[in-house]
Protein backbone atom coordinates (compact mmCIF):
# COMPACT_ATOMS: atom_id res chain seq x y z
CA UNK A 1 0.00 0.00 0.00
CA UNK A 2 2.39 2.63 -1.40
CA UNK A 3 0.86 5.97 -3.01
CA UNK A 4 3.26 5.02 -5.95
CA UNK A 5 0.64 1.91 -6.72
CA UNK A 6 -2.41 4.37 -7.29
CA UNK A 7 -3.48 5.25 -10.62
CA UNK A 8 -3.31 8.62 -12.04
CA UNK A 9 -6.89 8.98 -12.58
CA UNK A 10 -7.67 8.43 -8.55
CA UNK A 11 -4.82 10.74 -7.47
CA UNK A 12 -6.49 13.16 -10.09
CA UNK A 13 -9.95 12.84 -8.65
CA UNK A 14 -9.05 12.78 -5.27
CA UNK A 15 -7.08 16.02 -5.37
CA UNK A 16 -9.89 17.90 -7.59
CA UNK A 17 -12.39 16.83 -4.41
CA UNK A 18 -9.67 17.77 -1.67
CA UNK A 19 -9.38 21.26 -3.26
CA UNK A 20 -12.85 21.51 -3.67
CA UNK A 21 -13.61 20.90 -0.39
CA UNK A 22 -10.46 23.15 0.60
CA UNK A 23 -12.50 26.52 -1.32
CA UNK A 24 -15.53 25.64 0.33
CA UNK A 25 -14.34 25.61 3.96
CA UNK A 26 -12.41 28.90 2.87
CA UNK A 27 -15.76 30.19 1.37
CA UNK A 28 -17.33 29.53 4.89
CA UNK A 29 -14.70 30.70 7.11
CA UNK A 30 -14.42 34.22 5.26
CA UNK A 31 -18.11 34.62 6.24
CA UNK A 32 -17.02 34.63 9.76
CA UNK A 33 -15.18 37.91 8.43
CA UNK A 34 -18.43 39.11 6.15
CA UNK A 35 -20.94 38.59 7.79
CA UNK A 36 -22.22 41.16 10.70
CA UNK A 37 -23.59 39.66 13.31
CA UNK A 38 -22.95 36.37 15.79
CA UNK A 39 -26.00 34.93 14.22
CA UNK A 40 -25.47 35.43 10.30
CA UNK A 41 -21.49 34.02 11.53
CA UNK A 42 -22.84 30.97 12.78
CA UNK A 43 -24.26 30.05 8.71
CA UNK A 44 -20.19 30.17 7.56
CA UNK A 45 -18.42 27.40 8.86
CA UNK A 46 -20.92 25.18 8.42
CA UNK A 47 -20.30 25.32 4.81
CA UNK A 48 -17.26 23.17 6.16
CA UNK A 49 -18.80 20.74 7.95
CA UNK A 50 -21.17 19.94 5.23
CA UNK A 51 -19.99 20.09 2.01
CA UNK A 52 -16.83 20.71 2.51
CA UNK A 53 -15.85 17.80 4.79
CA UNK A 54 -18.59 15.51 2.41
CA UNK A 55 -15.71 16.20 -0.44
CA UNK A 56 -12.47 15.49 2.15
CA UNK A 57 -14.37 12.25 2.64
CA UNK A 58 -15.28 11.05 -0.70
CA UNK A 59 -11.29 11.42 -1.52
CA UNK A 60 -10.30 9.94 1.25
CA UNK A 61 -12.64 6.91 0.40
CA UNK A 62 -11.34 6.78 -3.49
CA UNK A 63 -7.79 6.86 -2.40
CA UNK A 64 -8.21 4.59 0.34
CA UNK A 65 -10.42 2.33 -1.56
CA UNK A 66 -7.81 2.08 -4.76
CA UNK A 67 -5.07 1.60 -2.14
CA UNK A 68 -7.16 -1.09 -0.22
CA UNK A 69 -8.04 -2.58 -3.55
CA UNK A 70 -11.69 -3.08 -1.89
CA UNK A 71 -14.01 -0.51 -1.29
CA UNK A 72 -13.49 1.46 2.03
CA UNK A 73 -16.31 3.66 3.43
CA UNK A 74 -15.58 3.52 6.82
CA UNK A 75 -14.92 8.04 6.68
CA UNK A 76 -19.32 7.55 6.69
CA UNK A 77 -18.57 7.28 10.35
CA UNK A 78 -17.00 10.95 10.73
CA UNK A 79 -20.24 12.31 8.78
CA UNK A 80 -21.95 10.52 10.64
CA UNK A 81 -20.53 12.02 14.01
CA UNK A 82 -20.53 15.39 12.82
CA UNK A 83 -24.10 15.89 11.58
CA UNK A 84 -25.03 14.29 14.82
CA UNK A 85 -23.07 16.29 17.10
CA UNK A 86 -22.32 19.76 15.38
CA UNK A 87 -26.06 20.84 15.73
CA UNK A 88 -25.57 20.59 19.44
CA UNK A 89 -22.50 23.50 19.70
CA UNK A 90 -24.62 25.49 17.38
CA UNK A 91 -27.67 25.45 19.07
CA UNK A 92 -25.55 26.33 22.33
CA UNK A 93 -24.22 29.67 20.68
CA UNK A 94 -27.28 30.54 19.43
CA UNK A 95 -29.19 30.23 22.95
CA UNK A 96 -26.22 32.27 24.29
CA UNK A 97 -26.27 34.68 21.74
CA UNK A 98 -29.73 34.85 22.13
CA UNK A 99 -29.73 35.30 25.89
CA UNK A 100 -26.77 37.60 25.88
CA UNK A 101 -28.68 40.50 23.17
CA UNK A 102 -32.04 40.42 25.80
CA UNK A 103 -29.43 40.65 29.05
CA UNK A 104 -27.90 43.44 26.95
CA UNK A 105 -31.49 45.00 25.93
CA UNK A 106 -30.78 44.85 22.55
CA UNK A 107 -34.14 43.75 21.10
CA UNK A 108 -32.98 43.95 17.34
CA UNK A 109 -32.04 40.28 17.16
CA UNK A 110 -34.44 38.66 19.46
CA UNK A 111 -37.22 37.22 17.66
CA UNK A 112 -40.25 39.28 18.02
CA UNK A 113 -44.11 39.07 16.91
CA UNK A 114 -43.92 42.42 14.73
CA UNK A 115 -41.25 40.68 12.62
CA UNK A 116 -42.80 38.09 12.09
CA UNK A 117 -46.37 39.42 10.84
CA UNK B 1 -39.94 -8.06 26.35
CA UNK B 2 -41.89 -4.41 26.13
CA UNK B 3 -38.54 -2.56 25.32
CA UNK B 4 -37.44 -5.40 23.03
CA UNK B 5 -37.44 -3.63 19.85
CA UNK B 6 -35.67 -0.67 21.09
CA UNK B 7 -33.15 -2.83 21.75
CA UNK B 8 -33.08 -4.21 19.07
CA UNK B 9 -32.66 -1.66 16.41
CA UNK B 10 -30.21 0.11 19.01
CA UNK B 11 -27.72 -2.98 19.12
CA UNK B 12 -27.88 -3.60 15.55
CA UNK B 13 -26.71 0.39 14.63
CA UNK B 14 -24.05 0.18 17.80
CA UNK B 15 -22.71 -3.41 15.86
CA UNK B 16 -22.75 -1.33 12.23
CA UNK B 17 -20.92 1.16 13.83
CA UNK B 18 -18.14 -1.05 15.78
CA UNK B 19 -17.64 -3.55 12.52
CA UNK B 20 -16.97 0.24 10.31
CA UNK B 21 -14.81 1.64 12.83
CA UNK B 22 -12.92 -1.74 12.89
CA UNK B 23 -13.20 -1.78 8.88
CA UNK B 24 -13.40 -5.47 8.70
CA UNK B 25 -15.79 -8.79 9.02
CA UNK B 26 -13.36 -10.91 10.70
CA UNK B 27 -15.25 -13.33 12.97
CA UNK B 28 -13.39 -11.96 15.84
CA UNK B 29 -14.61 -8.57 16.22
CA UNK B 30 -17.77 -9.92 14.89
CA UNK B 31 -17.89 -12.19 18.32
CA UNK B 32 -16.50 -9.25 20.52
CA UNK B 33 -18.80 -6.61 18.74
CA UNK B 34 -22.16 -8.76 19.19
CA UNK B 35 -20.97 -9.06 23.25
CA UNK B 36 -20.32 -5.63 23.47
CA UNK B 37 -23.28 -4.01 21.65
CA UNK B 38 -25.97 -6.15 23.11
CA UNK B 39 -23.94 -5.34 26.56
CA UNK B 40 -24.03 -1.31 25.89
CA UNK B 41 -27.18 -1.55 24.76
CA UNK B 42 -28.62 -3.50 28.28
CA UNK B 43 -26.46 -1.21 29.99
CA UNK B 44 -27.84 1.89 28.75
CA UNK B 45 -31.65 0.85 28.53
CA UNK B 46 -32.29 2.12 31.90
CA UNK B 47 -31.35 6.20 30.57
CA UNK B 48 -32.73 5.75 26.93
CA UNK B 49 -36.78 5.87 28.63
CA UNK B 50 -38.55 6.50 25.23
CA UNK B 51 -38.44 3.88 22.62
CA UNK B 52 -37.53 5.72 19.05
CA UNK B 53 -40.58 3.60 16.58
CA UNK B 54 -39.35 4.50 13.21
CA UNK B 55 -41.17 2.80 10.13
CA UNK B 56 -41.39 3.75 6.57
CA UNK B 57 -37.59 2.96 5.44
CA UNK B 58 -38.87 3.90 2.22
CA UNK B 59 -39.73 7.17 3.37
CA UNK B 60 -36.23 7.88 5.38
CA UNK B 61 -34.07 6.94 2.45
CA UNK B 62 -35.88 9.12 -0.19
CA UNK B 63 -35.61 11.89 3.04
CA UNK B 64 -31.89 11.17 3.01
CA UNK B 65 -31.58 11.93 -0.04
CA UNK B 66 -33.44 15.15 -0.14
CA UNK B 67 -31.73 16.14 2.89
CA UNK B 68 -28.44 15.66 1.28
CA UNK B 69 -29.49 17.57 -2.32
CA UNK B 70 -30.42 20.12 0.24
CA UNK B 71 -27.15 20.74 2.28
CA UNK B 72 -25.49 20.85 -1.54
CA UNK B 73 -27.81 23.18 -2.84
CA UNK B 74 -27.93 26.00 0.04
CA UNK B 75 -23.71 25.31 0.25
CA UNK B 76 -23.91 27.05 -3.01
CA UNK B 77 -26.58 29.80 -1.72
CA UNK B 78 -24.42 30.54 1.37
CA UNK B 79 -21.62 30.79 -0.67
CA UNK B 80 -23.22 33.52 -2.93
CA UNK B 81 -24.66 35.31 -0.53
CA UNK B 82 -21.15 35.46 1.60
CA UNK B 83 -19.22 36.27 -1.23
CA UNK B 84 -22.35 38.65 -2.80
CA UNK B 85 -22.84 42.36 -1.93
CA UNK B 86 -23.16 43.46 1.32
CA UNK B 87 -27.05 44.31 0.57
CA UNK B 88 -27.65 40.80 0.52
CA UNK B 89 -25.27 39.94 3.95
CA UNK B 90 -27.39 42.00 6.02
CA UNK B 91 -30.42 40.06 4.95
CA UNK B 92 -30.64 37.22 8.10
CA UNK B 93 -33.03 37.28 10.49
CA UNK B 94 -35.38 35.03 12.69
CA UNK B 95 -38.64 33.50 11.79
CA UNK B 96 -41.30 31.40 13.32
CA UNK B 97 -42.57 28.09 12.05
CA UNK B 98 -45.88 26.28 13.45
CA UNK B 99 -44.67 22.86 14.48
CA UNK B 100 -46.64 19.88 14.29
CA UNK B 101 -43.94 16.90 14.88
CA UNK B 102 -44.18 16.12 18.54
CA UNK B 103 -41.77 13.20 18.88
CA UNK B 104 -38.51 13.89 20.84
CA UNK B 105 -36.63 11.47 18.39
CA UNK B 106 -38.68 13.21 15.06
CA UNK B 107 -37.83 16.61 16.20
CA UNK B 108 -33.78 15.73 17.02
CA UNK B 109 -33.57 14.82 13.70
CA UNK B 110 -35.38 17.85 12.15
CA UNK B 111 -32.77 19.91 14.71
CA UNK B 112 -29.98 18.16 12.84
CA UNK B 113 -31.60 18.88 9.10
CA UNK B 114 -31.91 22.39 9.93
CA UNK B 115 -28.84 22.98 11.55
CA UNK B 116 -26.57 20.46 9.01
CA UNK B 117 -28.34 22.68 5.94
CA UNK B 118 -26.26 25.72 6.03
CA UNK B 119 -27.99 28.80 5.44
CA UNK B 120 -30.41 28.06 8.54
CA UNK B 121 -29.77 27.41 11.87
CA UNK B 122 -32.16 25.71 14.70
CA UNK B 123 -32.68 28.58 17.76
CA UNK B 124 -35.12 27.34 19.72
CA UNK B 125 -38.84 25.44 20.45
CA UNK B 126 -41.45 27.38 22.38
CA UNK B 127 -41.47 24.98 25.56
CA UNK B 128 -45.20 23.62 24.38
CA UNK B 129 -43.86 22.28 21.09
CA UNK B 130 -45.85 24.12 19.30
CA UNK B 131 -43.61 26.70 17.32
CA UNK B 132 -40.10 26.69 16.14
CA UNK B 133 -37.80 29.68 15.94
CA UNK B 134 -34.76 29.35 13.10
CA UNK B 135 -32.37 31.90 11.79
CA UNK B 136 -31.91 32.40 8.55
CA UNK B 137 -29.47 33.97 6.71
CA UNK B 138 -31.44 34.42 3.44
CA UNK B 139 -34.25 35.91 4.83
CA UNK B 140 -36.50 37.07 1.94
CA UNK B 141 -39.52 35.30 1.81
CA UNK B 142 -40.70 33.71 5.05
CA UNK B 143 -43.62 31.27 3.35
CA UNK B 144 -41.01 29.63 0.84
CA UNK B 145 -39.33 28.94 3.91
CA UNK B 146 -41.93 27.40 6.18
CA UNK B 147 -42.89 25.50 3.61
CA UNK B 148 -39.82 24.38 2.42
CA UNK B 149 -38.89 23.12 6.08
CA UNK B 150 -42.53 21.56 6.63
CA UNK B 151 -43.04 19.75 3.08
CA UNK B 152 -39.89 18.55 2.64
CA UNK B 153 -38.55 17.21 6.49
CA UNK B 154 -41.13 17.66 8.91
CA UNK B 155 -44.06 15.51 7.14
CA UNK B 156 -41.70 12.62 6.33
CA UNK B 157 -40.56 13.11 9.57
CA UNK B 158 -43.90 12.65 10.98
CA UNK B 159 -44.61 9.65 8.58
CA UNK B 160 -41.53 8.50 10.08
CA UNK B 161 -41.65 8.98 13.74
CA UNK B 162 -45.22 8.97 14.46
Amino acid sequence: MTLVDIPFWADLLASLLLVLGSILALIGSSGLLRLPDLFARLHGPTMGNTLGLGCVLLASIVIASVAADRLVFQELLIALFVVATSPVTAMLLMRAGIYRRRADGDKKAMPRPEENA
Amino acid sequence: MKRWPSVTLFTVTLFVLWLLLNNTLAPGQLLLGLVLTVAAALATAAIRPLRARPHHLPVAIRLFFVVLLDIARSNIAVADVILGPAKRRFNSGFMKIPIDLRDPYGLAALACIITSTPGTVWAGLTPDGSTLTIHVLDLQDEETWVRTIKDRYEHPLIEIFE
